[in-house]
């Protein structure tokens, strides 16, 4: 990259996947193949996305960084930039730059369990450090994932919800909200914390990961605690508006916090520590 | 380098401006016909004011402009490109009898822009730009510089640093290479220092800054903020006035298939600032804004930044719409 921090690598749009009516995945390819070269980035961080004419969006990485060559991205269609994202095509250009923030600490995880918890369009943050852990299934234990959304069409990665469901060595609890079932659907129905009590993970030497919308989170907290995990063995990712990415714009910080360059990811205990300002 | 003073008379200062004003932009204070003081570029020397407390504008757009573009781009779906801005074409500036706050300014702007990752649109500007301060010999109700570990004569900041003398003359303080090399390109202009007095106004000490970001660390929760910031009507101009604020917007500005990235000044105090696009605001009420726009200087960029984020030059105070005193709210903050 040159000098200057704000100028995005060009990405070509190589396949978009319609995840559901309003949620694409885009995985993207760099144009310029010296870009490609140097690129490297690690599980839990987020770039700025952009289109030229509308602005920038911040979301992570979804892919993992043991995929070569390319990155993913899945966004919900929701504001001016995500809306002009969703109406683009296959070989159509978009900006992108990054990584930025700190990252999952999987190192520390090795030979322990992995418990991930998501809900709805939560799942897209969690895809790269899920799919990085199961790259490198060795290294670690048991990998649950627990997975709700409102209905059977909202939830995302379908394909690979099924993939991980035939694994034998992944366990996948998808759910749905109540009447949010179709006639054929074969996993739970509940909200995500009701059915992660009934499916009680052992928190014995396990990491949970979770991610969520604020009610999801403010639930979920309680059936971990009664399950026995501890505050720093619980991981989340947050997000807040951003502009730059690097912490020079001013507008992520939770308290003496910011997101973009102390987060995204952050443990529950450091989440206690910091004021409700996210 | 050691600091080392000479005397200028007021008519040379008149041909060390106009020295400097043929191979430079100089971007000094006039009085504006609205009797507000502003900065110009190049103005004629008479109409340039040396008796002014301060201008209704800071001078940080010398180095951070209001408006200032990114990258160019054409828009095309499938070809788009980006065209690097020149930064080859910023231009040789002087700043011409900036007071000391407005001087200190710039290594809290620095903090911000060079820190980690380097912003080189800032950080030429500054390279480019020799900084005249002026000390102060005039102060009014709203200065508080002695109160943040500056004072009406601080040098930080410049690199030549003048102060009056009884006589109208000036004290030439000579401080870094960079002002140096003015002065020795014309030492026609300059006599030795000899003792002379200088003149340089009081400003009261109101509050102590390490005090009011000790009682911040505690004081996130305290109803102080909803109390304190009923009558502010979100506007915004405490920030567009001030020295330090550095907080900034980016957006995209399309004519056809041409287009440019911008970043353009922005405040914390606009609701907008934080709003997700869920609709969800993590600072949804004034009273949390202006908590953030008071921790953010006195109590998150000591931590982070190891500077105050503030220079007392009153300006926010003074410009407000509704009378909010920061100075005021210091010291209630320090007696909390």
């Amino acid at each position: 990259m040159s000098d200057n921090i704000y100028k995005p690598y060009m990405m070509e749009i190589e396949n978009i996947v319609e995840e559901t009516p309003d949620v694409r995945t885009f995985r993207l390819k760099f144009k310029n193949a010296d870009d490609a070269e140097k690129f490297s980035f690690k599980a839990g961080q987020f770039g700025e996305y952009s289109v030229f004419g509308e602005g920038e969006s911040t979301f992570c990485v979804a892919s993992s960084p043991t995929r070569k060559n390319y990155i993913e991205c899945t966004f919900r269609k929701a504001g001016r930039v995500t809306n002009a994202l969703a109406n683009l095509e296959p070989g159509d250009t978009v900006g992108f730059r990054g990584p930025y923030g700190n990252t999952f600490p999987i190192e520390q995880w090795e030979g322990k369990n992995l418990l991930y918890i998501a809900g709805g369009i939560a799942l897209p943050p969690m895809r790269c450090v899920i799919w990085n852990t199961i790259d490198l299934r060795e290294k670690y234990k048991d990998i649950t994932i627990v997975y709700g959304a409102r209905s059977v069409s909202d939830l995302v990665y379908k394909h690979e919800l099924k993939e991980w469901e035939e694994r034998p060595d992944i366990k996948l609890i998808t759910t749905v909200d109540p009447g949010g079932q179709t006639p054929d659907w074969k996993g739970e129905i509940g909200f995500v914390p009701m059915v992660l009590e009934k499916v009680a993970p052992s928190s014995e030497n396990t990491i949970a990961i979770l991610c969520g919308p604020p009610v999801m989170i403010k639930f979920t907290m309680p059936v971990l605690k009664k399950l026995g995990f501890q505050d720093k063995d619980i991981f989340t990712t947050l997000e807040n508006r951003m502009k730059c990415g690097f912490g020079k714009c001013g507008r992520c910080n939770v308290g003496k916090v910011f997101v973009c360059k102390d987060g995204p990811v952050f443990s529950y205990e450091q989440i206690l520590s910091l004021p409700a300002e996210y | 380098m050691e600091t080392t003073r000479k005397i200028i008379r007021k008519q040379s200062l008149e041909k060390l401006y106009k020295l400097l004003s043929e191979t430079r932009k100089v971007y000094a204070p006039v009085i504006a016909t609205d009797k507000q003081v502003e900065y110009k570029y190049n103005p004629a020397f008479a109409d340039i004011t040396f008796d002014h407390i301060r201008s209704t504008l800071s001078v940080k757009n010398i180095v951070f402009p209001k408006v200032e573009n990114l990258f160019l781009y054409t828009n095309s779906k499938t070809e788009s490109t980006i065209t690097d801005i020149d930064l080859n074409k910023i231009p040789d500036v002087v700043l011409w009898g900036a007071h000391p706050c407005d001087t200190a300014a710039f290594d809290i702007l620095s903090s911000i822009f060079c820190r980690d990752s380097k912003d080189e649109f800032y950080s030429r500007r500054l390279e480019k730009l020799v900084v005249i301060g002026l000390s102060c010999h005039m102060s009014d109700e709203y200065c508080f510089c002695t109160s943040v570990g500056l004072a009406p004569d601080s040098s930080k900041g410049s690199d030549i640093l003048l102060k009056r003398l009884q006589n109208n003359d000036y004290q030439v303080e000579i401080l870094t290479e960079k002002g140096n090399k003015i002065v020795s390109s014309s030492p026609e202009l300059f006599e030795p220092f000899t003792g002379e007095e200088v003149i340089v106004t009081e400003v009261k000490h109101k509050f102590s800054h390490e005090q009011v970001t000790a009682k911040l660390a505690g004081a996130f929760e305290h109803p102080f903020w909803v109390a304190n910031s009923l009558r502010c009507i979100g506007c915004g101009a405490c920030a567009y006035v001030c020295p330090t604020c550095a907080c900034f917007d980016i957006q995209d500005e399309t004519r056809g298939k041409n287009g440019k990235r911008y970043r353009s000044w922005d405040s914390c105090g606009f609701g907008l600032f934080t709003l997700h696009t869920s609709g969800h605001n993590p600072r949804e009420v004034q009273s949390q804004r202006w908590r953030q726009r008071i921790m953010h200087k006195f109590s998150y960029m000591p931590e982070r930044n190891e500077t105050l984020g503030c220079v007392g030059c009153g300006r926010c105070s003074s410009g407000c719409p509704v009378d909010m005193n920061i100075a005021e709210q210091l010291v209630a903050l320090q007696n909390l």
